[in-house]
This record gives structure tokens, C-alpha cells and sequence, in this order.
């Protein structure tokens, strides 16, 4: 299924493998001594985040495929705050941060400057949060797709906004308890029959590329960014990273979940060119929901006293949803 | 080159005439044609090496301009009220990063209730947003300051704005000098950013600021402004000595030789309050006017220096703070309350969302204002029949309706009133 990644790995409850047992061509970006750590250490990010790990993977693909030559762009949000403030700032590319709701436009602005500048080599990333981009930055965001500039959106999706408290984004799930959907009343978390799925409408503007990918399957998220780059026009990857401390989990379960949202089917991982999907993701076994949401503390009123509350089902329903819409399931031999 | 030619098609070839790299094009209600005449001049390739973008939101026109800015092209876009409000976030962004983006304001009016005429409510609501506002009396002006503002927002690093009248300047067609290439490209050499995001030589733009350096990053804000002062009366003289015509400056005066009552005002009104003031000038009265140009950074010297020997000042504002009263004339009281002997100001909100003013009722004005001198700020040519009616009915029920449709309503009963008298 996945043309880059030849190997598989059955190593029983994790996708990782060490890098010496796969052929050099084949380790990840991160496993090159001469990686660019775009983002360097000694930022504030929370144990175990997602963001961060799932930046620095991304950002250094995206270095390594445009030969170090990049510029980012940041949308107001946790990535933004946990790596400055100047003098103070992870990242050792250029860099720079205006809005909550306009790095896509920041950044087309950016590519059209390099293009007039006679500098078109120069390549340009906008990223930014789930908040960022669904919702407050989604104007500027459709906009960049629509006029197909030259701009690589990265979304990482923690399903809410995490930096200002953990309120409710439109990337929220059902039933998830956040500051703004508390697990309190007839109805208890994010109410179900709202939200939206982003990659989703990024593949209707029909744009060169768009792609979901998890900080669980990290050779594919490089894979993805790095073809991402190879493309000129507007591209999308939205990855799904756990936030320990806005999903109410371990630091330390931060891959297990992103691979649990895969394997349970509530995150289909595919990929599109041009409005179609390309190829996706596939489950061996898909996992029940509850083992994924029992992790969760903003699940917990889902499991209250032992009793399973019935809108688990509906969850499952929405992940059987997806791996029958998306044809998650890896067919027998 | 004299041409005969609208307003925003005039300023359009002196913007092309600038070399902007990148001009981000929104259609905000109400429009001018200065964008997309730049954009027809991209496309008939009188104007190269430009990226013209059509974008979706004004916000993101203004962002899109920030990117450019900060990656080192230079940067312009035109907005119009309900569009300046709507980017006000990124206006006041692209100050706090000192990107020297340049934007024409076609003055108007900030609904509700909806209006697309012009007044000032738009410049007025952003006029504590870090850019400098320089405020054009005429088509001639308008399209030479743009070539002022791109040479002061790039060499002080501050984004300027250029405030030209809606529909009375921007749709007016007469006749103007554009002048030739070479003469502007003397005059603003090639932008040379004070910071650009280049991969050789990598920076972090926009980082977190906490309360210990917010302070004095706007207090540099403050001083550059205050630099701009010096610098918009040395530009202004350049471009006199090389175009041969004034453009810009801080504020002109007008018959202000031993006159004893002074009016100030800015954009396109000027030039109707000279008409006055020649008028009262030959019937004896010792009267002069004031034009104020540069609006941010407010040149409080000058103006004291200007207003000193005044025994009544007139402020014309063309917008109103609802809950004080003429912005312009509060930022007046504040200049003239240093003199020792400081004149007696009286401040006039005119021509509110484009009603017409009559050089008759400026008369009456400023004839006031010498021997009737009112308190608080006067409403010129306000329908005080209809307002009193209006205000009459909320006195008698609670559930009065919409303000603008009880006004529209009581207009439409004087005017058949009116009507009637004449016919019977």
C-alpha cells in the first residue's frame, strides 16, 4: 500500500523499528546526522506533545526536500508560543509569525514575493493548529487553495484549542469534554452531528495535493511532506497530533493514541491529487473504539462507573463510517 | 503628463509609477477603481515584474501584503470602510511589525446604518493603529502622495496610509499631471527592507512579547512616528524641488495673515472652505483656513504654531466619536490647551456617510462661531424637526422600530407634508 515505506514492521504494539535494521535510502529524515533541526530543542511544549514532534519531523522533510531553502509561516497558536519568545526562538529558519487567522494568506504573500524577487527557489510551509485553521484562519485557508498559490498548509490537528484552555474547534470530536463542551448535562462533551473534516474539503478545491498523516506512522508522515514539496501550487497535510494535556492522557501515550485514532478508523490516513484520493491508509484489524477513548480523560464520562454510555456506539458507528467510506480495511490475502 | 482622467485611474498610474511588487486586490463594498486599474496596468504590461493577487477576504489582502512585505517586495493594497474595519487586525499587525506597506483609503462612511458615501469614519477608527494617515485635498494630491508615502513608510519602516475622499475625489475626473518614470524613480530608489525572511540569513518575525519589552517596542513605534514628523516636511520639499507642485507636508494654511478666525480641516473639503473664505475675505472677514495633511503622526506643534494667533478656531471633523464628539477636534483641543492664550475652539461635524456641504451653510458656520459660539459639537445641516419628531415618538412607546428606518419614515412624512402645502 505504501509505496515508500517497502518494509513492514510486526514488532507487536508499535510501528517504530530501529533505523539500522532498514537500508539507508529508507531512514527517516530524522535519523540523518545531518538533519536541519528546524526546530531545536530547548523549547516549552509539554511533555509528550504531538505538535512538536509531529513540527519537527515535518519541518525538516520540508528543509530537506527544498535543499534548505524554506521559509515558515505560523499561525497564532501553541506552536507559535512554546517556541519563542525572541531572543529566545527554536527555529533556526526564517520564521514569522503575524495572526491567529491569516498564515495562509501570510504565506502566499511570501511565495508571490519570492516568485517577483526572481527567488522561486525558495519554498514556503504555513502551518498552524487545528483552531488556526479550521475555524478562525479557514477564509485565508480556502482562499490560498482556491488560487492554487504556492504553499505547503500544515495543519496539526489536537482536535481543539489547546492553547488558550482547551475549548472546542470545529476539529473537536463528539462527545470529547472540553472547557466549552463540558461533560456536564443531558447531553455531556461536544455534541454529535457537528464539526467538520477539513482534508476533506481541501481535496474538493481539488488542489495538487492533500493528505492526512499521524505522528504514529513518522516514515510516512516525511514521505508525505516530502512529496508535498516536490509539487508546486496549494497543498494540504493535516496530521494528527495527541495533546496530552487537552485530551487528558499520558505523556507517554502520545504515539499509542495517534496509532489507536488510525487503527480504530476515527482518523482515515490517505492521500489526494488534484480533487481525488489517491491511496489510503490501511487497517489489519481495526481496534474498538473504547480502547482508544478509555485513554482519554476527555472521554471519561463516556465510562462512568463501569457502564459504558451508548454513544460509544455512535463513536464506533463514525469509525466504521469512515473505514468503509475511505476502504480502510486491508483485504485478506 | 497632463491627463483628464478619473481620480482612482490617476492614482492607479502613480501607484504603477511606484514599481509595487505585490498589490492584493479585495472588492470591498463600497469600491474604488485604483486597484484594479493597477491591475489593468499589470496586464497590459505597462507595469512588470508585479504579482497581482485576487483574494478573498480584505483581511486577507492586507495579510497577503504583510507576507510580501516581510519576505523584502514592496507591498500595496486599497481599502474603503467596512474593508479597513474588517482587516483592522492585520492594520494594526503590519504597524507593530514595522512593514512599510502603503494602502489608499477611499474615505467613507462605517455602517449601520449601511452607507457607501464619504465621510471619515474609517480613517478616524484606525487612527491609533500605528500607521501614518496622510489626508489628500485633491486629485492632483492624492496621486502624488502615494509616491511621498511609499519613500517615508520604507525609509522609517512604518506602513502609511493615504486618505482620499471617496466618490468626491476617488470617481471625480479632471485634470491631472502623472508624472514620467524616471522623475519618480529618482525621487524613490528600490525598497531595502529593514528585515526579510531569507533563507541565508534566517530571522524569527511576530515572537511572543511579554511585559518586559511591550513597552518599549511600542515606544519605538511612538518615536518613529514622531521621527516621520521632520521627515514628511523633508519629502514633501523634495518633491516640490523635483515635480514642481506641493504634496504632502504636515498641514498649508490659506489667508491665515491676521486672520482672526482660522478653520481646520482635512481631504476634499478644502477646497470648498476656500471658496468661503474668499467670499467672506472680500465682504471684510478676517478669516484663514488651516489644511491639516498629516493626521498621524499629529503634528501638534505645527498647529499651535499655525492656530496661536486665532481668536476662534473652527474644527471641521468628517466623522464623529459617538460618545465625545469630533475626533479631530479632540486631538486639537489637546495641541492648543499649551498655549498661553489659546483661541476658543469650535468643532462642526459635517457632511456625515456624503451629505453634500453647501458653501451657504459653511457661511453660516463660521459666522456662528465668531458671534454665537455653541458648546460641545455642532451637527451642520442636521434636520433637527425630524430628529425632534423621532425623539418625540421614542418618548411615547418602547418598542420604537430601527433608529434609521423611524428617520427615513419621519423624512418621507415632511416631505409629503411639504408637499401638500404646495399643492393646496
Amino acid at each position: 500500500m505504501n509505496e515508500v515505506q517497502k518494509l513492514k514492521f510486526y514488532q507487536k504494539g508499535t510501528l517504530t523499528v530501529g533505523n539500522r535494521l532498514i537500508d539507508e535510502r529508507e531512514r527517516n529524515v530524522q535519523a540523518s546526522l545531518d538533519r536541519s533541526n528546524s526546530l531545536t530543542s530547548g523549547h516549552r511544549a509539554c511533555q509528550g506533545c504531538g505538535e512538536a514532534l509531529g513540527a519537527r519531523y515535518a519541518i525538516d522533510a520540508a528543509m530537506r526536500a527544498t535543499n534548505r531553502n524554506l521559509i515558515a509561516v505560523n499561525a497564532t497558536g501553541c506552536l507559535e508560543v512554546f517556541t519563542t519568545p525572541y531572543p529566545e526562538t527554536s527555529w533556526q529558519i526564517p520564521w514569522m509569525h503575524s495572526l491567529f487567522g491569516n498564515a495562509a494568506a501570510v504565506a502566499t504573500g511570501v511565495a508571490a514575493a519570492m516568485r517577483v524577487l526572481g527567488r522561486a527557489e525558495t519554498r514556503v510551509v504555513a502551518q498552524g493548529g487545528d483552531g488556526g485553521t479550521t475555524d478562525i484562519g479557514f477564509g485565508c485557508l480556502s482562499g490560498m487553495f482556491e488560487r492554487n498559490d504556492d504553499v505547503l498548509y500544515i495543519c496539526y490537528d489536537n482536535e481543539g484549542y489547546m492553547n488558550t484552555g482547551v475549548q472546542r474547534s470545529s476539529a473537536t470530536p463528539p462527545a470529547a469534554r472540553t472547557a466549552t463542551t463540558p461533560a456536564m448535562g443531558k447531553e455531556a462533551g461536544n455534541v454529535f452531528g457537528t464539526g467538520k473534516f477539513t482534508p476533506k474539503i481541501a481535496v474538493a478545491h481539488e488542489i495538487p495535493y492533500a493528505a492526512t498523516a499521524s505522528v504514529a506512522d513518522l516514515h510516512d508522515l516525511e514521505a508525505k511532506v516530502t512529496k508535498a514539496m516536490g509539487l508546486r501550487g496549494a497543498r494540504y497535510i493535516q496530521i494528527n497530533v495527541p495533546c496530552p494535556l487537552g485530551w487528558g492522557a499520558a505523556s507517554q501515550d502520545t504515539i499509542k493514541l495517534a496509532r489507536l485514532a488510525i487503527e480504530t478508523g476515527l482518523y482515515p490516513i490517505f492521500e489526494a491529487e488534484n480533487g481525488y484520493v489517491t491511496r489510503v491508509r490501511k487497517i489489519r484489524r481495526p481496534t474498538p473504539v473504547a480502547e482508544y477513548l478509555k485513554l482519554q480523560r476527555r472521554f471519561a464520562h463516556l465510562f462512568r462507573d463501569g457502564v459504558e454510555d451508548p454513544r460509544v456506539a455512535k463513536l464506533q458507528a463514525i469509525a466504521d463510517r469512515h473505514i468503509k467510506d475511505y476502504g480502510l480495511l486491508e483485504e485478506a490475502a | 503628463m497632463l491627463h483628464q482622467i478619473e481620480g482612482s485611474k490617476a492614482m492607479a498610474r502613480s501607484i504603477a509609477l511606484c514599481r509595487p511588487q505585490v498589490v492584493c486586490a479585495y472588492p470591498i463594498t463600497p469600491q474604488t477603481h485604483i486597484v484594479e486599474g493597477v491591475g489593468e496596468l499589470v496586464r497590459t504590461g505597462e507595469l512588470n515584474d508585479c504579482e497581482f493577487i485576487n483574494v478573498e477576504s480584505e483581511f486577507a489582502a492586507l495579510s497577503v501584503a504583510i507576507g510580501a512585505s516581510a519576505a523584502g517586495a514592496r507591498a500595496y493594497t486599497a481599502t474603503a470602510s467596512q474593508g479597513l474595519l474588517f482587516m483592522a487586525e492585520a492594520v494594526y499587525n503590519a504597524a507593530g511589525l514595522g512593514l512599510p506597506i502603503v494602502m489608499t483609503l477611499g474615505n467613507r462612511a462605517i455602517g449601520a446604518p449601511i452607507n457607501i458615501w464619504n465621510d471619515h469614519s474609517d480613517a478616524m477608527a484606525l487612527r491609533e493603529s500605528g500607521w501614518i494617515q496622510l489626508f489628500a485635498e485633491s486629485n492632483q494630491e492624492a496621486a502624488d502622495l502615494h509616491i511621498v508615502a511609499f519613500r517615508l513608510a520604507e525609509e522609517l519602516s512604518v506602513p502609511t496610509m493615504v486618505c482620499v475622499d471617496g466618490f468626491i475625489l476617488t470617481h471625480a475626473v479632471e485634470r491631472i499631471d502623472v508624472p514620467d518614470q524616471a522623475a519618480v524613480d529618482a525621487f524613490l530608489p528600490p525598497y531595502e527592507p529593514m528585515q526579510s525572511l531569507d533563507p541565508a540569513d534566517p530571522i524569527s518575525i511576530g515572537a511572543m512579547v511579554g511585559p518586559d519589552a511591550f513597552t518599549e517596542v511600542r515606544y519605538l513605534q511612538y518615536f518613529k512616528q514622531h521621527t516621520a514628523l521632520t521627515l514628511i516636511e523633508k519629502f514633501a520639499t523634495e518633491f516640490e524641488q523635483r515635480f514642481g507642485r506641493q504634496a504632502g507636508g504636515l498641514l498649508r494654511t490659506y489667508e491665515v495673515e491676521g486672520a482672526e478666525t482660522l478653520i481646520v480641516a482635512m481631504g476634499s473639503i478644502n477646497g470648498t472652505i476656500k471658496d468661503v473664505i474668499d467670499e467672506m475675505r472680500a465682504d471684510g472677514v478676517a478669516i484663514g483656513l488651516v489644511t491639516l495633511i498629516a493626521f498621524r503622526p499629529f503634528p501638534a506643534d505645527a498647529l499651535r504654531q499655525a492656530l496661536a494667533r486665532a481668536r476662534d478656531v473652527v474644527v471641521i471633523d468628517r466623522a464623529v466619536d459617538v460618545g465625545m464628539g469630533g475626533p479631530l477636534a479632540s486631538n486639537i483641543a489637546i495641541a492648543l490647551r499649551e498655549l498661553p492664550d489659546p483661541p476658543a475652539m469650535h468643532s462642526a461635524i459635517v457632511g456625515l456617510g456624503g451629505r453634500p456641504t453647501s458653501k451657504a451653510s459653511l457661511h453660516r458656520l463660521f459666522r456662528q462661531a465668531a458671534i454665537q459660539p455653541w458648546e460641545g459639537p455642532h451637527f451642520l445641516d442636521l434636520n433637527e424637526k425630524v430628529v425632534a419628531r423621532e425623539l418625540h415618538r421614542r418618548g411615547k412607546t418602547r418598542r420604537v422600530g430601527p433608529a434609521a428606518e423611524g428617520i427615513l419614515k419621519e423624512l418621507e412624512k415632511e416631505r409629503v407634508e411639504k408637499l401638500a402645502e404646495r399643492t393646496s
